[in-house]
């Protein structure tokens, strides 16, 4: 691998004595520390670097920073494999490996280079006018083409590798921009102790101190930078973020920034991000973005060797690169000037300097003449020659001479845009200045001043004043005071120019977005086909609608579309900006959110044992939950779950119920708090009692239901269900503390404190007596039916009993504290071995509620009344609860609406599915007679057929009739049987035995 | 946006439920009061009407990430400027003096 060509033998910001190799397309070269992606290619005499993304046209790179809309390349392979990098913003490293994007099949050959020749049938809306007819194509096949046409890089298609990281930051004043405003804003600012953060997009802090050449005080700009920088680390109170881009601005004075911590390495070295979102809060911020430099727009500026004058002071400046041999300057402005002197030093022929003011400055004049270059004022560069590269420029004179200079690099600036993007965040919109020729920020975020070429203050010495005032203005406005920072003189400057939106008459492709391939004729046939408003010509043209959000061309697209209408530029209006400033990984914005980190998984404490007895686990909300214990030899999950069943209602069963939300409520007032929860009374549940209970919405539709026990006068234990545990408990602080703030009740969330498994079935008393303490008493006398109590457990372990019944059985729910869950497990199963006691899941668990004719998730659904579930008569008459009144509306009362039922398939053989609707017999099959719809079913092991509750229209009075279980999506249509939803022990004899 | 937590200070929004219009009032109908037309027109505002005002607005939250407290938080909807926020159970008892009186 051979030095880089056209690397400059001195000066610069690269380490020459750090050599790196990188491939482009497979090709290998050499650059050094210190170099883009960019440079080194430009260093490498690299400059066809792309296709543009409609035409397929060669580009090259316009610009040296994130503006960029041409020089995207395809970065890394494999999984990292990352589309649409801007060349100019990748840090090299050893090792980096870039591929040119949108070109089949090589750069230099490209196939599609003949959608040029069909350019005129590309123009802008060309989709919606040739591709519309037959409409079937669209779909099969003019979409599936334009896709593979147009475009422009392609993801990995496979997963990241990398972590991402999200971080919160807080402090004083926030600098965006370490250019001279920004360095010199933050040593205002930092020198009064302020705490402050700087963020810099770019790997080295300095801006255009490092991209000119310029003289503060008594060193060269550069110089300069690194004392300044130096000063700030020494500062504790001042913390510098390089590599780190602003994106957003968000309420509150909060910020987003993403520091891209490992993208300047071939990999992230272990625990470390390759990214990092940033979530800065900041008393004061100050905007000191910069400004993005505006190309002109003539006939084939697109060609490669077009550059901004200032992308191209920049390489010369800061990497040390000629970017050509031969240079034309186009050029508006008095700053031409330095682009001559800084592209004569770096050894290039400056042929000509076209300046379209006939007024040229004598600056600018005295620049061309020291170099020989030919002055051409009152002259524009009308159209670029060449093929892959500028070979020559056809120039136009004041007095309509034509010429023709041979170059290879033509240097362009329209003048400058300030960076404002972040000030209109929030919705403001900016300022059109005349003066300045340039949008400013319209009204800023709260907290938000903008200084430097952000502001407008686009000369050097501007820029470092309006910094310093700004950084100590800014701290002072949170309490700090200091004295003014001295601003160090600098070399004589001149930012004049005239703006000059496009060059008239020219031939060829005059580019105003290079990004998206939109031409100042396709503005001219968005204005002809009525386009005007800025909205309509963005999205008919698709210009600034590209991954650079139009960075370079938003001012000139609407210039050009003012200078159509004959408006003026704030009449044409503006277009405001959204975050993110520059594209942003949604990695990043996922951070350590992803797989199951993003939705944590909770595991009961009885997790472990069953895993040793291989159960198969069911994602219950956020818990896993054992869903059954196959045994070996039982091939299918029905026969395992039906041999719990059966287990239970034979022997006895046990399964953890943990899950369920428990609150433990006390205060003087617990009873009278609980009344206005739910529709039943509470004030007369006797201690060491139990009772079922639901709670409405205040809409008066069911919320949730569950048991609850009272412990003493002033204490109740709570059940939730498992779904609703967070937001009834929600729903109980709502009701503390906005609707009755004097009742003194406290609670809170005890769900993960304690273990409970429920142990049911004839035998239960037996296991539990060897599993309670003896000197518990547990017998049918002494705790019948809803008792509930503490008792103590495995020699003396406090724990909680209560005799409740989900499963229809005798039963028992016992609670230990959590950690000792996993031992009372184990016990329970040792004393149940002798009673052939089985484990049972949720199937089981299911099945024996919906054999009982208990609601569950399937009718607590949210459109459901206490009334729908067969519960009305619970609604206590004699108090207000929350739901009561809005419970009587006429339609809730309306005696058509459909109410719990049992069904029975009348072949019993016969299988059900939840979601049926109930039809009647013989009617046809339209949704006018619907009555109803199946919300649970079971296979009933009990019972031996399929079962199902459902909700139908009088259904309590229907009880014996035939109706159709109707579901058109499975092809099911089943003769069914209404009966009374409790299928199994409608006496409840068993549960109190 | 950040909301100043009565109790627990300045704090981002995520960390922060909302719930709605703190000005309407659960209306007090007694256990036995007969539910006729006027009285379920004020429960039908209640539950289901709201205005949606440009400008100040007082609101429900709940700090739910962190102490649990319910606010009522008096907020600009156009620029989400916080003017004041206030503990709920403290607005309700203030309230609920206001309307004794």
């Amino acid at each position: 691998v051979s030095t880089p060509r056209h690397r400059l033998r001195t000066g610069g910001l690269i380490d020459r004595s750090r050599p790196i190799t990188f491939t482009f397309d497979g090709e290998t070269y050499q650059g050094a520390v210190g170099d883009t992606l960019a440079s080194a290619l430009l260093a490498n005499g690299v400059g066809l670097v792309g296709r543009s993304f409609k035409y397929h046209r060669p580009r090259g790179i316009l610009t040296a920073g994130p503006e960029e809309p041409n020089a995207l390349v395809e970065l890394r392979s494999g999984a990292r494999r990352e589309p649409n990098t801007r060349a100019t913003t990748v840090e090299l490293y050893a090792g980096l490996e870039a591929t040119s994007q949108n070109r089949w099949p090589s750069l230099s050959c490209d196939a599609l280079a003949v959608n040029s020749i069909l350019a005129p049938f590309l123009s802008a809306g060309f989709y919606y006018k040739t591709f519309m007819w037959p409409a079937s194509f669209w779909e099969k096949v003019y979409e599936p083409m334009v896709r593979r046409a147009a475009g422009l890089g392609r993801a990995s298609g496979e997963e990241d590798p990398d972590t991402y990281e999200k971080a919160f930051l807080h402090c004083d004043v926030l600098i965006v921009g370490g250019g001279p405003a920004g360095l010199m804003a933050t040593l205002a600012a930092g020198r009064t102790g302020a705490r402050v953060v700087l963020c810099d997009e770019d790997f080295r802090l300095g801006g255009r101190l490092i991209s000119d050449s310029r003289v503060v005080g008594d060193r060269a700009s550069a110089d300069f930078a690194v004392k300044l920088l130096q000063e700030l680390t020494a500062l504790a109170n001042v913390r510098v973020l390089a590599r780190t881009t602003v994106v957003g601005v968000y309420d509150g004075g909060t910020y987003s920034a993403l520091e891209r911590v490992a993208d300047h390495l071939a990999a992230p070295p272990p625990f470390v991000p390759r990214q990092r979102l940033w979530r800065i809060i900041a008393k004061r911020a100050i905007l000191a973005a910069g400004a993005i430099e505006r190309p002109l727009v003539f006939g084939d500026n697109d060609r490669p060797g077009v550059m901004l004058a200032g992308a191209v002071r920049t390489y010369i400046n800061r990497f040390a690169v000629a970017p050509g041999g031969h240079a034309v300057v186009f050029s508006t402005n008095d700053e031409s000037a330095g682009t001559v002197r800084d592209l004569a030093r770096a050894g290039v022929e400056v042929q000509a300097v076209v300046d379209p003011r006939e007024d040229t400055s004598s600056d600018v004049a005295s620049a061309a003449n020291a170099v020989s270059a030919r002055l051409v004022s009152g002259g524009v560069v009308t159209r670029t020659h060449g093929a892959r590269r500028v070979r020559a420029v056809d120039v136009r004179t004041a007095a309509g001479a034509e010429m023709r200079f041979d170059c290879d690099l033509v240097c362009v600036s329209g003048g400058w845009s300030p960076t404002i993007h972040l000030a209109s965040h929030l919705g403001s919109r900016p300022a059109w200045d005349d003066k300045l020729a340039a949008f400013l920020p319209g009204p800023l975020p709260p907290g938000m001043t903008a200084a430097g070429a952000a502001a407008g203050k686009f000369t050097l010495a501007d820029a470092l004043s309006s910094g310093a005032s700004a950084g100590l203005a800014a701290a002072s406005d949170c309490g700090f005071s200091g004295q003014p920072v001295d601003v160090p003189a600098t070399d004589p400057e001149s930012m004049a120019g005239r703006p000059l939106w496009r060059v008239k008459g020219v031939r060829g492709k005059a580019f105003v977005d290079f990004q998206n391939d939109v031409t100042d004729k396709d503005v001219a046939l968005a204005e002809r086909e009525g386009f005007r408003a800025v909205e309509h010509l963005k999205r008919y043209t698709t210009l600034g609608m590209a991954t650079d959000q139009g960075k370079t061309s938003n001012v000139n697209g609407l210039a050009l579309m003012a200078e159509l209408t004959a408006k003026s530029i704030p009449e044409t209006g503006v277009t405001g900006f959204r975050p993110p400033f520059t594209p942003v990984a949604i990695g990043a914005f996922a951070g350590h959110h992803r797989g199951k980190a993003f939705k944590p998984t909770r595991l009961p404490p009885s997790h472990r044992w069953a895993q040793e007895q291989g159960a198969v686990f069911v994602e219950a909300g956020q818990w896993l939950r054992a869903q059954w214990y196959p045994l070996p030899g039982e091939s299918d999950w029905l026969e395992s779950v039906s041999r719990e069943v059966r287990a239970v209602r034979e022997r006895v069963g046990v399964c953890d119920v943990s899950t369920l939300g428990k609150i433990d409520l006390q205060g003087s007032d617990a009873a009278e708090f609980l009344d206005h929860l739910y529709i039943n009374s509470w004030s007369n549940l006797a201690v060491g009692r139990a009772r079922y209970g639901v709670m409405l919405r205040e809409d008066g539709f069911a919320m949730d239901d569950g048991t609850i026990a009272r412990l003493a006068p002033d204490r109740y234990i709570v059940t939730t269900t498992t779904a609703n545990a967070a937001k009834v408990l929600q729903h109980m602080e709502f009701a503390h503390q906005w609707l009755w703030p004097d009742l003194d009740v406290q609670f809170c969330s005890v769900s993960e404190q304690w273990a409970q498994f429920s142990v049911a079935g004839p035998q239960a008393r037996e296991v539990l007596r060897a599993v309670v303490d003896p000197a518990c008493d547990i017998s049918n006398a002494a705790f019948p039916y809803l008792t509930a109590g503490e008792v103590s457990v495995l020699g003396g372990l406090p724990a909680r009993l209560f005799r409740l019944s989900f499963s229809g059985e005798l039963a028992y729910e016992i609670a230990v504290p959590a950690g000792y869950g996993d031992a009372l497990i184990r016990r329970i199963i040792e004393a149940g071995r002798p009673f052939g006691i089985a484990s049972y899941g949720t199937e089981a668990l299911g099945v024996m509620r919906i054999e009982k004719g208990h609601v569950g998730g399937g009718e607590l659904n949210g459109q459901t009344t206490a009334r729908d579930l067969g519960l009305g008569r619970m609604m206590s008459t004699s108090k207000d609860f929350i739901g009561r009144v809005m419970a009587q509306r006429p339609a809730l009362v309306d005696p058509e609406r459909p109410v719990l039922v049992g069904v029975k398939p009348v072949d019993r053989k016969a299988r059900l599915r939840a979601g049926a609707h109930f039809l009647p017999t013989g009617a046809e099959s339209v949704g006018s007679n619907d009555q109803g719809y199946v919300t649970s079913v079971a296979f009933s092991p009990s019972l031996g057929h399929w079962i199902g509750l459902g909700l139908l229209s009088r259904g309590p009075g229907r009880h014996g009739e035939i109706v159709r279980a109707y579901d058109p999506v499975r092809s099911g249509d089943t003769p069914v049987e209404v009966c009374d939803p409790v299928f199994y022990d409608p006496e409840g004899e068993r549960l109190r035995g | 946006m950040r909301i100043p937590c009565c109790y627990c200070g300045e704090r981002g929004n995520e960390e922060f439920a909302y719930l709605g219009d703190a000005s309407v009032r659960r209306p007090l109908t007694g256990a036995h009061e007969a539910c006729g037309e006027a009285v379920m027109r004020q429960w039908m505002d209640y539950v289901y009407l709201r205005d949606n005002p440009r400008g100040a607005h007082r609101e429900l939250w709940q700090h739910v990430a962190g102490c649990r407290a319910w606010l009522v938080v008096t907020r600009n909807v156009t620029t989400h400027a916080i003017m004041h926020v206030e503990p709920a159970r403290d607005v309700a008892r203030s309230l609920a003096q206001g309307s004794a009186q």
